[in-house]
């Protein structure tokens, strides 16, 4: 039997998925794509990424030779020219005419360009296709004023890649009196605005483009008002226009603006053929957003499987970053009294605007828009979707409650079951709480895998994160986290376990709680909540550590290791550095400078780490912990003693951090900063515990982050003396000591932490659990039992004796190091 | 080198390799990983050589042991990579595995069989 055949005329994102979805469905169609563009569909929605680094390969949402696995004919280049509907034919702009038995118009959108004088001047450009994104990046090369046409969603994004392609003064210019016209209100705008501002965005309301002047190129926006903008370059963005040319060609009906005319099958007038996306109207709507897109992607296959989904209107919430500034809108965003009460919450300090439209007996929400802080979008649209009965005090949908106590997340499991989670995927709630009860599914990796929720957008993925440790919960599933085959208890548990029992060794707490030998997990962990509780010399019980712990330093590619002194705050005298240049020449050590503001010494052998640091300490160093879950650095910046912007002494107060906390062991490796003022050279923000002085004092923020997965730090206490911020820091480090997963640093701690931010102040600052006195007690006890490690070793003839490599020829290093120069130092050679 | 019969080849003093830990003895140009498993009573021998990232630093890693039958094996300091101390093979990477040797204790010395 001869397979039906199916033209796909156009080949973007709706075009793309409906292609997935039909061959997912079914494998009885000859399927045949013609594209205009010469690449296969890419991810228009994160089109402005391609400034940021990320690749047409990275945007593109398959291969080629997924086509081809799939039997799909793929024309690139080639778009559609005419339709032929007495002989179910097309013809493409390179003469190839193919018979078809459905016809499928995904032909999507052109940018709307409105007919001002002097559009055709070079250096207008569009914002639509890669294409597009390449011309604007050439021209940019000597652009230094640059404007966009439009203040709508797409245009902000695009005034975003003007900024990242390096464009200094960037305008926004909108004909409406307020941005983003469609989805937020005049409050919503203002506050957008002046966020947008502080981020070097100039922004022109009620302006109407008169002309574009310049001679030849664009250089000047004249406007209606008489006002005129020189600029470099123009970036128009001021709608979309689908592309409906080579359906009215055919005699298919159109809407009077534009678009193809659809039913609620995807039809167009003519039965055989369907439009989808961003070129079908329906109900006189055009979609201009892709999950809508996709559905009619969806209900066209249905259609053309046998089955009946149809296509109701779409609920055109959204939610976004733009230039990073949260913005949502959800259900009816605009109603307003009598039809309905609005609920605003406006704080133009932190720049966030909340607004919550309810109905008159305060029963559903209606809709809302969200500035500044979006958190609650997923849960808010969802009450919206579903209709949920609202709480008796609304307010602490957008506000929190305020008694103290979160709710936040407590909702999620009231949702029915059809709730939509993953619009993009068009996966509910029943499908992934199913997949966690009845597949196993316990994490938002293995979910994407098995329902494809949260690989759209992404933004369901925090809802998918809670539903599944939701349906964990209320399945009793909950699973314990334990350290590792050998102890059934959580490193939290068994920290208490060891400090009840006192237990001072390894060999005890696994007699006493774990069985077997032990292994490479739970010693680390176990010699940290040893060394977390009684500060002895870690070395005593050295088979227990890592690697890096067991011989106190760094062990790099080659087998040698890198030696790190402590340097407080950064700051150091000339006459040490002299010694470190002179034990680096002696023991032929490469130096680097860290990040962490101390020397690096690189390549020394295991048999040479006593000697090192007997010179060392002799010079009055200490160890650093850098090979240590420990304190590392607290970064400072030079601060009031010499900036002329300081407010405050920083070096001195980091110096004092660092000498505080040097040496104690934690979960995983912690890092400090303090800057003198807002302008943060110490780059504090990113650390696990920040200083930044302020005008009256200083602030305190926790649980930044470097690393692979970047997050600023959270402010926690403001405009506090040094004595309070001390005694919070001794709080908030021991809580984290006492109650974080193995090797789990304090931004993943609080991330997982039941209530957050609020909870841990609460802890730390409210002294909710009425353990601060003992935080306090165990922190000083650690602080007064400090001690240099490498002076315990050096002084110890049995612990200096470990570091060789040849027990039987104690003097001899490892032969197979070896070295090689590099710019005028070496490096290992392996 | 002292021999104790025909191939056992005597590595070092049991006072030189640390409890339920490792060290690392020249045996010729050889460079052997030694292990002490006080807690099991037993002695172990492997080449020092990680076979993943060709680094000299077995002897350097943690031991202990896994499953039901508490096979014995040493980490990597490098990368975590397991071995069985009885077999050699590599737990974590079936493509890898290290050569074992027998160890004998006699009078407080630690006898290899090459």
């Amino acid at each position: 039997m001869i397979k039906p055949t199916i033209i796909v005329v156009g080949n973007g994102m709706v075009g793309y998925k409906f292609c997935e979805k039909l061959v997912s469905k079914s494998s009885g169609f000859n399927i045949i794509v013609f594209g205009e563009e010469p690449r296969q569909a890419y991810d228009r929605v994160h089109l402005s990424e391609y400034f940021n680094g990320k690749t047409a390969a990275d945007l593109s949402m398959s291969t080629r030779s997924w086509y081809d696995k799939q039997g799909i004919m793929l024309h690139l280049g080639d778009p559609i020219q005419e339709i032929n509907r007495t002989t179910k034919t097309v013809h493409s702009l390179l003469g190839i005419t193919i018979q078809y038995d459905y016809l499928v118009l995904a032909t999507g959108s052109s940018a709307f360009v409105p007919d001002i004088p002097g559009i055709e001047k070079d250096g207008v450009f569009v914002y639509r296709t890669i294409e597009d994104l390449e011309l604007i990046k050439a021209y940019a090369t000597n652009a230094k004023t640059g404007a966009v046409m439009g203040g709508g969603l797409l245009g902000l994004e695009a005034a975003k890649a003007l900024i990242d392609l390096g464009i200094e003064d960037t305008h926004v210019i909108e004909f409406a009196p307020r941005l983003m016209p469609r989805q937020i209100d005049s409050a919503g705008s203002a506050m957008l605005q002046s966020k947008l501002k502080e981020l070097g965005l100039n922004i022109h309301l009620n302006k109407s483009t008169s002309y574009i002047g310049g001679n030849h190129k664009a250089e000047a926006l004249h406007f209606n008002d008489e006002s005129v903008l020189p600029i470099d370059m123009l970036v128009i963005s001021a709608g979309i226009r689908p592309r409906d040319e080579v359906a009215k060609l055919a005699g298919l009906q159109v809407g009077t603006r534009g678009g193809i005319v659809v039913n609620d099958k995807m039809q167009t007038s003519d039965e055989c053929i369907f439009a989808i996306g961003e070129c079908a109207l329906y109900d006189g709507m055009i979609y201009g957003l892709v999950a809508p897109g996709y559905e009619m992607a969806d209900i066209a296959v249905s259609q053309l499987t046998g089955g009946s989904k149809l296509f109701y209107s779409y609920d055109m919430s959204t939610k976004l970053k733009l230039i990073g500034v949260d913005v949502a809108s959800f259900g009816d965003a605009f109603v307003t009294e009598p039809d309905c009460r609005t609920i605003v919450f406006e704080d133009t300090h932190k720049g966030i605007y909340k607004r919550i439209n309810i109905t008159t007996d305060g029963k559903y929400l209606l809709g809302g828009i969200l500035i500044g802080d979006a958190d609650a979008y997923n849960i808010l649209l969802q009450t919206v979707n579903n209709k949920l009965v609202l709480p008796p005090n609304p307010e602490d949908l957008i506000l929190g409650s305020r008694g103290g106590l979160e709710t936040e997340g407590a909702g999620i499991m009231n949702l029915p079951d059809d709730a939509l989670i993953c619009s993009c995927e068009a996966v509910d709630k029943a499908a992934i709480c199913s997949s966690v009860t009845n597949l196993g599914i316990t994490d938002i990796d293995g979910m994407k895998k098995c329902t494809r929720a949260g690989t759209g957008c992404g933004g369901c993925v925090p809802l998918v994160k809670d539903l599944i440790a939701g349906t964990m919960k209320a399945n009793g599933q909950y699973v314990k986290n334990v350290l590792c085959e050998h102890f059934d208890y959580s490193r939290q548990e068994l920290f208490d376990l060891v400090k009840i029992n006192n237990l001072k060794n390894y060999d005890l707490v696994l007699d006493h709680f774990g069985k077997g030998d032990g292994c490479e997990t739970c010693k680390p962990a176990v010699a940290s909540i040893l060394s977390s509780l009684w500060n002895d010399v870690i070395v005593k019980q050295d088979t227990i550590q890592d690697s890096n712990d067991r011989f106190l330093a760094n062990i790099q590619k080659g087998g040698t290791y890198s030696v790190v002194p402590r340097i407080p705050g950064g700051e150091i005298t000339p006459d040490k550095l002299i010694v470190l240049g002179q034990v680096a020449k002696q023991y032929g050590l490469y130096t680097k400078i860290t990040g962490g503001q101390r020397i690096d010494l690189f390549g020394a052998h295991l048999n040479d780490l006593p000697a090192i640091w007997e010179e060392l300490i002799d010079a009055g160093f200490e160890s650093g912990h850098a090979y240590g879950k420990a304190l590392r650095t607290v970064k400072s910046c030079v601060g009031s003693t010499w900036c002329r912007f300081g407010l405050h002494d920083s070096v001195s107060f980091a110096i004092e951090i660092e000498d505080r906390y040097k040496g104690i062991r934690a979960p995983h490796k912690l890092k400090g900063g303090v800057s003198g003022c807002i302008r943060e050279c110490a780059e504090a923000k990113s650390k696990d515990f920040g200083v930044i002085a302020t005008e009256k004092g200083w602030n305190l923020y926790v649980c930044g982050n470097g690393g692979s997965k970047p997050q600023h730090a959270e402010l926690f206490a403001t405009d506090i003396d040094k004595e309070t911020l001390v005694k919070y820091l001794d709080r908030f480090l021991m809580f984290y000591i006492k109650t974080a997963e193995p090797l789990s640093r304090t931004a993943t701690w609080l991330n997982k932490m039941d209530g957050g931010l609020a909870y841990l102040k609460n802890v730390v600052i409210n002294d909710s659990l009425g353990i601060c006195a003992q935080l306090e007690e165990e922190m000083q006890a650690l602080v007064n039992t400090y001690h240099c490690e490498w002076k315990e070793v050096i002084e110890d003839p049995a612990l200096r004796k470990r570091f060789t490599h040849f027990v039987n020829a104690p003097r001899e290093k490892d032969p197979t190091v070896q070295f090689e120069p590099m710019r005028e130092q070496v490096k290992a050679k392996w | 080198m002292e021999t104790l019969i025909d191939n056992w080849v005597l590595a070092c003093l049991v006072d030189d390799v640390p409890e339920n830990g490792g060290a690392c003895v020249k045996l010729g140009d050889e460079q052997i990983a030694v292990f002490n498993f006080t807690r099991r009573g037993e002695w172990f021998a492997t080449q020092n050589l990680c076979p993943h990232k060709q680094q000299m630093v077995l002897s350097r890693g943690m031991i202990g042991s896994t499953g039901e039958s508490c096979e014995p094996k040493v980490a990597c300091p490098f990368h975590k990579n397991t071995f069985s101390l009885l077999s050699g093979q590599c737990l974590t990477n079936e493509e890898l595995s290290i050569k074992t040797y027998g160890v004998r204790i006699e009078d407080g010395k630690v006898f290899i069989s090459l």
